[in-house]
């Protein structure tokens, strides 16, 4: 009886300090997302002036043509391939960061890490479309120091967009990892060490296991995104960067037909739903 | 907080807004354009603000979906908006768009009669929509690529140009560049799996889809393109302005041109200053400047276009008798028929990926 007068005088108290987050959530997220969940049954939009009525056509047109799921499926990949990448790049880098340098070089490493996270998003792509193109930065350097001739023209593919949507992403995994890794504490990998554990072994039998919460939470911070990515694949694609998030960009501006669009964006929504929730008995394991 | 106190906050969020956005005052001219599109011009704004004492208050759209939504749902804000004369029925025939007094626009008489004449923005007798501007999208060639210019639309699955050929972004521009590339007429296109097929065999060709004036020209100042589908206008800008090698060709098999008019919204508030907007508009005087300063397409008004130099390619090229025989205006769209040309269109980028 006291237990819960305590807890709930606890939540009586806490309540100030929760109110304004919870008032913006529903503000600022909960009430447009459930006017678009509205719009998803509708025929045409109510700001259009025109009669409307409910439907589920929205939601059908997915499944009456083949290339939305042809392009949903081509998103989840990209966001397999950008996710699996990250963790090729980051997680070595957030090691180091964590266990190899310590104090000044250590804080100058981070910054470069985060540096390119705090620049927008859209000027990263276009320096990268300067980088990448044939005749770009990339192509005239390797050119001058390289004695063979190579035309580098990564501009416009598949391969760009990777690169585009790694680099912009890769920062989360760093410090993700980076957060785990640190709290891992020495003295168990010595104690590994000590007991005739090669070092791979400690990684994979130490490190790995304790340092994967944030190696779940980085691929699940990128993952998602990067399947609804319109803007990377756009300018860095070229003419194979249609994805499923470029579609629902088009319903959206070119042709105004938000239902359809919001519908399709609920689509993908529980779609990466579904994959969070087939994954996290494995990942809790895991982790 | 009780819910009484939110509705309370939303109310009175939701009644600032629109006291905002309906603060629309009588000496005010509020025009809706696309951005960057001559209307928004700051020398052009301050010349008409000293010379009538309206002050000009721009807004913006991205597509004509959304001008005629802004519209709808903004009453009496406007009191000018330009239009395509393709959206002009549909203006229309949603009540949004008012008769306009053609006898308060001195300059109206020099529009070109064709133009003025066009059933597109007369209705009844009735004017709807004072012409403006008119352009074309056509081809435009990087100079450095070809000896001289191509004469036929063919150039573009020249395999000669593979990976270096543009097209826009755009559902309907693409299906009425693949209507004139079948030969048939973009307005009443009869053989619709011939310009499927046609525009199915040009994808391999494209290097990327360009959605803005901007992606074209640094494209071919990097040299990565030879040829794509471009407006005349931003052809005109990127040669004059931007000092680029580009080249406007009008294909012998044709081109898709606009023509964009000004319309004064149902219930605007300063329909005085609105008639001497649009006047300023159609003006010789503005139009030299701006396609002097800028680069723009061609003017509706004939003195306008006589008033460039001689050799300007607005009057040049654009008023080459031989061009006005091949070009197509665009007439208006169903909205079935722009959502099966994007379904074509979305399911070509699909099949290329």
């Amino acid at each position: 009886m006291a237990a819960a007068t305590a807890s709930r005088s606890g939540l009586r108290s806490a309540l100030p300090l929760l109110a304004p987050a919870y008032l913006w959530l529903t503000v600022a997220i909960f009430l447009p997302l459930s006017a678009m969940v509205f719009f998803s049954f509708m025929t045409e939009l109510p700001l259009s002036g025109k009669p409307w009525t409910f439907t589920l056509g929205n939601y059908a047109a997915f499944f009456s043509q083949s290339l939305y799921l042809t392009l949903l499926l081509a998103s989840l990949r990209l966001g397999l391939e950008v996710t699996l990448w990250c963790i090729v790049i980051g997680y070595p880098a957030a090691y180091v960061l964590a266990k190899v340098l310590k104090g000044r070089s250590r804080e100058a490493i981070f910054l470069l890490v985060i540096l390119p996270f705090w620049s927008n998003g859209l000027v990263r792509i276009f320096s990268w479309a300067m980088v990448l193109r044939e005749g770009g930065i990339l192509d005239t350097a390797l050119n001058a120091v390289l004695p063979f001739k190579i035309n580098i023209d990564l501009m416009y593919s598949y391969p760009a967009v990777i690169i585009g949507l790694v680099h912009s992403y890769v920062p989360y995994m760093v410090l993700t990892c980076y957060l785990t890794l640190q709290a891992i504490d020495d003295s168990l990998i010595e104690a590994g060490r000590s007991l005739g554990a090669s070092r791979l072994q400690v990684l994979k039998r130490v490190i790995i296991p304790l340092s994967m919460p944030g190696l779940v939470a980085g691929a699940a911070l990128i993952f998602v995104p990067v399947v609804g990515s319109f803007m990377e694949p756009r300018i860095l694609g070229g003419r194979t960067g249609t994805f499923y998030g470029t579609v629902i960009e088009d319903q959206f501006v070119a042709v105004f037909n938000w239902p359809l669009g919001a519908a399709l964006s609920f689509i993908l929504l529980a779609v990466v739903l579904v994959i969070l929730a087939a994954a996290s008995p494995v990942l809790k394991r895991e982790a | 907080m009780r819910m009484p106190d939110l509705t309370a906050l939303l109310t009175a969020t939701a009644v600032f807004t629109s006291a905002l956005t309906f603060a629309a005052k009588a000496d005010e001219v509020h025009v809706l354009n696309w951005k960057g599109y001559g209307t928004d011009e700051p020398w052009a704004v301050e010349a008409f603000e000293k010379a009538t004492g309206n002050k000009v208050v721009n807004d913006f759209f991205n597509s004509e979906q959304e001008m005629l939504t802004k519209i709808r749902t903004n009453p009496g804000l406007y009191d000018v908006v330009m239009i395509n004369a393709a959206f002009n029925d549909q203006a229309m025939d949603g009540k949004l768009i008012q008769p306009i007094d053609t006898s308060k626009l001195p300059n109206y008489a020099d529009i070109s009669k064709d133009k003025a004449g066009s059933p597109m923005l007369v209705h009844d007798g009735k004017v709807y929509g004072v012409p403006w501007v008119w352009g074309l999208t056509a081809l435009a060639i990087n100079d450095k690529s070809f000896d001289k210019p191509p004469t036929s639309i063919a150039a573009m699955w020249d395999a000669a140009h593979k990976g270096r050929v543009v097209i826009r972004d755009d559902a309907v521009e693409a299906v009425q560049f693949g209507a004139i590339a079948t030969g048939q007429n973009i307005n009443d296109i009869k053989d619709m799996d011939a310009v499927k097929t046609k525009l199915t065999s040009l994808m391999p060709q494209i290097k990327t889809f360009w959605s803005s004036e901007n992606d074209w020209n640094q494209m071919v100042a990097s040299n990565q393109i030879d040829i794509g589908t471009y407006w005349s206008g931003s052809a005109d800008r990127a040669k004059t302005h931007f000092k680029l090698p580009v080249s406007l060709v009008v294909p012998q098999e044709g081109a898709v041109a606009w023509l964009d008019a000004f319309s004064i919204p149902v219930g605007a508030k300063n329909v005085a200053g609105a008639e001497a907007f649009i006047n300023y508009m159609i003006d010789p005087k503005f139009y030299v400047e701006w396609v002097t300063k800028v680069g723009a397409p061609v003017s509706a008004n004939t003195k306008a276009v006589e008033a460039l130099p001689e050799d300007a390619f607005n009057r040049k090229v654009m008023g080459d008798p031989e061009v006005a025989k091949r070009i197509q205006f665009q007439a208006p769209i169903t909205d079935a028929q722009r959502e099966a040309y994007l379904a074509l269109w979305q399911q070509l980028k699909v099949d290329v990926k």
